[in-house]
């Protein structure tokens, strides 16, 4: 099972002729992705790595039945390459591209309004599910097949988190990227749901960082909601108020958005958050020996 | 980016927004010549510098005659000025904005921002202006205003009217207000602002309704379709090793302390930062690499981080992922060598090729010390710098 991809996902590669993209294809071929088709307007009739490029989303969708789309195309253009995928009524698009201007997102935000598609990103890593499908950035090879989800503002930081699970020898369903802008499509809640529905999905991991309030509510949620463990890890707890911390989200304004309150919301809902970024896995591994679940969880 | 005030308010005039009368002055000569050409009562003198609560930190004079506008330029031109926002090194005034005196009847705030919770642009107003906003937020949270803005139609002309109500504008100069917030919103979109702050609005004696000062943000992401508003950027009120990092497409933030951090990706870079603190050390700065770091750009962030004085320690921790960690290996030791690296090294590698990336910085000869996990090198760096 897992979350939102597995080894049946179609996808379609958008922007797949540009360099960034190209190189991901063969890493997401390779790791088994089934990556059915590319699409560059004007690029259409093509081949590349044995996938077949078409000009528009629509055509590739009637031609290979794909449900998916990753979008590698450069900023300027990435917001229009999100509405063409809903527009072709995809189930799900991912958007790796980072610097996407805000109010283009705030039009596409509004466009989705109504519409079936789902939107991971844009400006995040992907989403993986372990040994099975691989549609982003991530490295393929730190992840392992198991019983925990992940669910991350941040790309990097996401992969600590993974490499101590499988180094500790816990496994993952899923992991999410939901990517460090402050207009995005799919939120913590969204992931954590579908973490909470997935029989595979024994526990939970959460990464937040500085910045909006998306963390605070995601606890509420998870208060009211949840029934697996969640343990989590805030990023920035000494970044200084009016810096931008890289990402375009990640920013502690008017006295809101501080590491401190999110910590302490999260606290207040029953989650265990990880002192530093380096026991991220030390503290779930602990919350699930407590509720019993470590065996299960164990890859063996 | 921000701007200054009277970059701001030339952009608030061309959309129809009114504001004083008034042009930027660098010298206590220009200041007089201006003042001149203005031949109001009373002018205003007000530093130009990139902060919030310049008001209250003295950056701002009433001036009764042009003597006092040449002795209040003087005063300014130079002076370091000190505000809640600009951190207690302050910020050096080098430029003036000249301006004629409004006859306030009352002070308003209003402001526009993208609310996330939303993700719509959103108006915010009050009858408190003048004031810090958030204090408002904070003791009289009924008194903020907001009008969501739907960008298929953007702001409407009943949400302004609306919102003027609300803020307790009087009727007869309610459609001026409509007509001011109308002109912000479309420069806003235009712009691709992040914020527009008014703070205060006011309306005069003379029934005009005027935007007294003028905080612009513009969104990063957005600059490439803007050279009007990249030509405003004022080097002077950047940190110059940011700025320098920005040409390589790196990712800097100067911080107080005296560990350099160099790491790929935000999250890891914040991380990273919380771990030093952690362990009792302090982070000389936030670098992001970035997920396509070369040997070039290593290096140009050893450069960068080592021309802070104040750097004792270094510490490098790349989750290598798709990156391979022999390349970062080849980018470091090239760079320790380039520059002759006088302070502690620790290097954290992680990821694709990591023994050979080791192995490369084992055997450069150089005195860089491995660790095996961000804690381990957080702790190591700490130690080394004492």
């Amino acid at each position: 099972m897992a979350v939102f991809i597995d080894k049946d996902t179609k996808v379609i590669v958008q922007g797949i002729t540009g360099e960034t993209a190209l190189f991901h294809t063969k890493q997401m071929l390779e790791y088994g992705t089934k990556i059915v088709a590319g699409v560059t307007p004007g690029k259409g009739g093509l081949e590349i790595e044995g996938v077949p490029v078409f000009n528009t989303v629509a055509e590739a969708v009637a031609a290979t039945g794909a449900t998916t789309s990753v979008i590698y195309v450069p900023a300027p253009f990435a917001a229009d390459a999100i509405l063409e995928a809903v527009d072709a009524e995809l189930e799900l698009t991912i958007c790796i591209t980072e610097h996407i201007p805000v109010l283009d997102m705030v039009k596409v935000k509004r466009y989705m309004e109504g519409k079936n598609t789902r939107l991971v990103g844009p400006n995040c890593p992907g989403v993986i599910t372990a040994d099975e499908c691989k549609i982003g950035i991530m490295p393929g090879y730190i992840h392992t097949k198991g019983h925990v989800g992940v669910v991350s503002r941040s790309g990097t930081l996401t992969y600590e988190a993974v490499h101590q699970l499988t180094q500790a020898g816990i496994g993952q369903t899923t992991a999410v990227g939901i990517g460090g802008d402050p207009v995005n499509g799919t939120n913590f809640i969204d992931v954590l749901e579908a973490f909470n529905n997935d029989p595979e999905t024994y526990a939970v991991v959460m990464i937040g960082e500085i910045g909006g309030t998306a963390e605070e509510e995601a606890a509420e949620w998870i208060k009211a909601n949840m029934t697996k463990p969640v343990v989590g890890f805030i990023g920035g707890q000494t970044a200084p108020p009016g810096k931008r911390m890289g990402h375009a989200g990640a920013i502690i304004s008017g006295g809101k958005g501080t590491a401190a309150e999110k910590i302490n919301a999260m606290n207040a809902a029953g989650i265990e958050v990880a002192e530093t970024p380096s026991v991220i896995g030390d503290t779930l591994i602990k919350v699930i020996k407590e509720k019993g679940l470590y065996e299960k969880c164990k890859t063996h | 980016m921000n701007i200054h005030e009277y970059q701001g308010k030339e952009i608030l005039r061309k959309y129809g927004v009114a504001v004083p009368n008034g042009k930027v002055a660098f010298s206590p000569d220009e200041a007089v010549k201006v003042a001149k050409e203005l031949g109001s009562n009373v002018t205003v003198v007000k530093a130009q510098i990139h902060a919030g609560g310049r008001g209250k930190a003295g950056g701002v004079k009433i001036a009764k005659n042009l003597d006092e506008v040449r002795t209040y330029a003087k005063e300014l031109l130079g002076k370091i000025l000190v505000t809640h926002q600009t951190g207690p090194e302050g910020k050096e005034v080098k430029r003036l904005y000249i301006e004629e005196g409004s006859d306030i009847q009352k002070e308003y705030y209003l402001s526009l921002v993208l609310d996330r919770a939303t993700s719509r642009v959103t108006v915010m107003g009050s009858e408190e202006g003048g004031m810090d906003i958030e204090e408002v937020a904070e003791s009289h949270p009924e008194k903020i205003f907001k009008e969501v803005v739907d960008p298929v139609v953007g702001l409407t002309g009943f949400q302004a009217r609306r919102m003027a109500f609300n803020m307790n504008i009087p009727a007869n100069l309610v459609g001026k207000a409509v007509k001011l917030m109308l002109g912000l919103y479309q420069a806003f979109i235009d712009k691709d602002a992040s914020i527009v702050e008014i703070n205060p609005l006011v309306i005069t004696g003379q029934g005009e309704v005027l935007a007294l000062d003028a905080k612009f943000n513009f969104d990063a992401n957005a600059l490439y379709r803007h050279k009007d508003i990249v030509e405003l950027r004022d080097f002077d009120e950047e940190d110059p090793k940011e700025i320098e990092a920005s040409k390589y497409d790196l990712s800097y933030i100067s911080l107080d302390g005296n560990i350099g951090c160099m790491v790929n990706g935000a999250g890891l870079a914040m991380a990273t930062m919380d771990t030093i603190s952690y362990y009792g050390g302090s982070p000389a700065n936030f670098l992001d690499v970035g997920g396509g770091a070369t040997a070039e750009k290593v290096t140009e962030a050893f450069k960068i981080i080592l021309s802070d004085p104040h750097v004792k320690g270094i510490f490098v921790n790349i989750f290598g992922g798709i990156m391979k960690c022999d390349i970062i290996a080849e980018g470091v030791v090239a760079a320790a060598k380039e520059l002759g690296l006088a302070v502690p090294l620790v290097v954290r590698l992680e990821g694709t090729n990591v023994e050979l990336g080791k192995e490369i910085l084992n055997a450069s000869g150089l005195n860089i010390v491995a660790a095996d996990s961000m804690a381990d090198g957080a702790q190591k760096i700490v130690g080394l710098v004492g």
